[in-house]
């Protein structure tokens, strides 16, 4: 265990050092953005706005006393949302898509011998494959987090006045009730870290991969196994860091 | 010239080489060969330095390639190119763009220069016409033209092949030999060639060498090899039922 972290630190190393031109990944940071924050916004959209209505639609039903006023289901689906759903459940729906999308692309790169390729011309391998990967996930998690944030909301609104839970007004007035803007900050510095750790740990998978199709199916698996672990302690480090 | 000196390398306590050495001349192709699992692929591995063995160098015209960071290095594999056993294309980029690849990375090259010079490589390797379509649409064959054109767009000075003819057909194995050959010749490279196809070894082998259980066994040429009485020899090369009848007469 002590020995794969150890690994997992000179590989994080590797990525800053011997560095190429801006320009090159400049690029590479453009598409990597599409490839995993644009193409996620689908299913980030989708799980939010459902999530959002079940957590509306649970919270009201476990909420059933007349001396609870019913403004209380939106403020609980606002502070579930921003704290926890819109950064730790998202990027755990992250790390199932993008973590296992980038341990297999380099794990196939590796055992199709791309990555020997690039290494015989003198480019460091991981620095330009991995470190672009990176940035983008720490630039687009956030991204990602305020539409989840944002629609997980909208979905509680949809499931609470459709199914005559809650009012329009009753809700909006729950959302902005007590409302403390730093929880977004929390949710935004949450993906952030998430964005880090799933993107390294999946590359760090996928780069060390052996053998055949076999190993690779087995990367993407440990990709997002470990990113699930690591995004779940990381999620309790920072709640007791942050409130 | 590119020169080995006693390159030694095990793999959790098995040896995979042991002291190998010989030199690897200007302008010939040098073939290293050997039954599957005798360390040739190892061998091209250490020279490449992608695996760095326990004991030994590896000399580019004198120069040492192990001393040194990966910056100092750089200049040695800038004179490199590689054509991988499966050709190891970028599968993101079309086939121009895997062999502009080095071109972009490692030159300052303009668009216009970059674009003639990949031109005249797929050219070479009889590929015009074909930059436009993506590693998935192209044969076997096709990508081991492509991984040529890729190894020679920087005009290497050394040429490393690991088996060229893995996965082809006999004729298109043939053609792909003849390519490297006349590669070889016109641009005065130095090229190792890694295979274990007779076919290779009769018709494209200036310098033979011939590894056995991680031990140089045996060094020669085309026109040796099949005079020479070493057993394991013998026993690689009269495997091939064809050669075996023409050695006994039939």
């Amino acid at each position: 265990m002590l020995s794969v972290i150890g690994r997992y630190l000179i590989f994080l190393g590797k990525l800053f050092t011997r560095r190429e031109s801006l320009k090159v990944y400049w690029e590479r940071f453009i598409d990597e953005c599409i490839g995993i924050g644009v193409s996620s916004v689908f299913i980030v959209a989708i799980v939010a706005v459902f999530i959002g209505a079940v957590v509306c639609v649970q919270t009201r039903a476990n909420l059933v006393s007349p001396v609870i006023p019913v403004y209380v289901v939106s403020n609980i689906v606002r502070d579930m949302t921003l704290l926890e759903l819109s950064s730790t459940f998202m990027c755990v729906v992250l790390a199932g898509k993008v973590g296992s999308n980038i341990a297999g692309e380099l794990g196939t790169m590796k055992i199709t011998e791309q990555i020997d390729a690039l290494e015989v011309m003198g480019i460091n391998s991981a620095s330009y494959l991995v470190l672009p990967k990176l940035l983008a996930a720490v630039f687009t998690f956030p991204l990602l987090a305020i539409i989840s944030g944002f629609l997980g909301i909208f979905g509680g609104y949809l499931a609470g006045t459709l199914s005559g839970i809650i009012t329009p007004e009753d809700y909006v007035y729950g959302i902005r009730y007590s409302f403390i803007p730093f929880n977004v900050f929390i949710s935004i510095i949450k993906a952030i870290v998430f964005g880090f750790l799933i993107s390294t740990i999946s590359a760090f998978q996928g780069y060390n991969t052996r053998g055949g199709a076999l190993e690779v199916g087995q990367a993407s698996t440990s990709a997002v196994t470990n990113s699930c672990i690591a995004v779940l302690i990381a999620d309790y480090l920072l709640a007791e860091l942050l409130t | 010239m590119i020169e080995i000196k006693n390159i030694s390398k095990s793999f959790n306590d098995r040896m995979v080489l042991d002291k190998v050495s010989g030199v690897f001349k200007k302008g010939e192709t040098s073939l290293v060969i050997g039954a599957s699992g005798t360390g040739k692929s190892v061998l091209l591995k250490c020279m490449l330095d992608l695996v760095r063995p326990e004991a030994g160098t590896t000399l580019y015209d004198g120069r040492d390639f192990y001393v040194g960071d990966e910056e100092d290095k750089k200049d040695i594999r800038r004179e490199m190119g590689v054509l991988f056993q499966g050709g190891a294309l970028f599968d993101s980029k079309t086939v121009h763009e895997n062999v502009q690849f080095p071109l972009d990375m490692l030159t300052e090259m303009g668009e216009g220069e970059k674009k003639d010079r990949v031109e005249f490589c797929l050219q070479r390797v009889g590929l015009e016409g074909t930059g436009g379509r993506m590693p998935s649409e192209i044969s076997g064959g096709m990508k081991k033209r492509v991984g040529i054109a890729r190894a020679i767009v920087m005009n290497p000075k050394y040429l490393f092949c690991d088996e060229p003819n893995s996965g082809l057909d006999p004729l298109t194995s043939i053609k792909i030999d003849e390519l490297i050959k006349e590669i070889t010749d016109e641009f005065g490279i130095t090229t190792v060639v890694i295979t274990h196809d007779m076919n290779s070894v009769l018709s494209i082998g200036d310098k033979i060498m011939f590894l056995h259980k991680g031990k140089k066994l045996w060094e020669g040429n085309s026109q040796t090899i099949m005079g020479d009485t070493v057993p394991e020899l013998e026993e690689f090369v009269f495997c091939n039922k064809a050669l075996s009848l023409m050695r006994a007469g039939k």
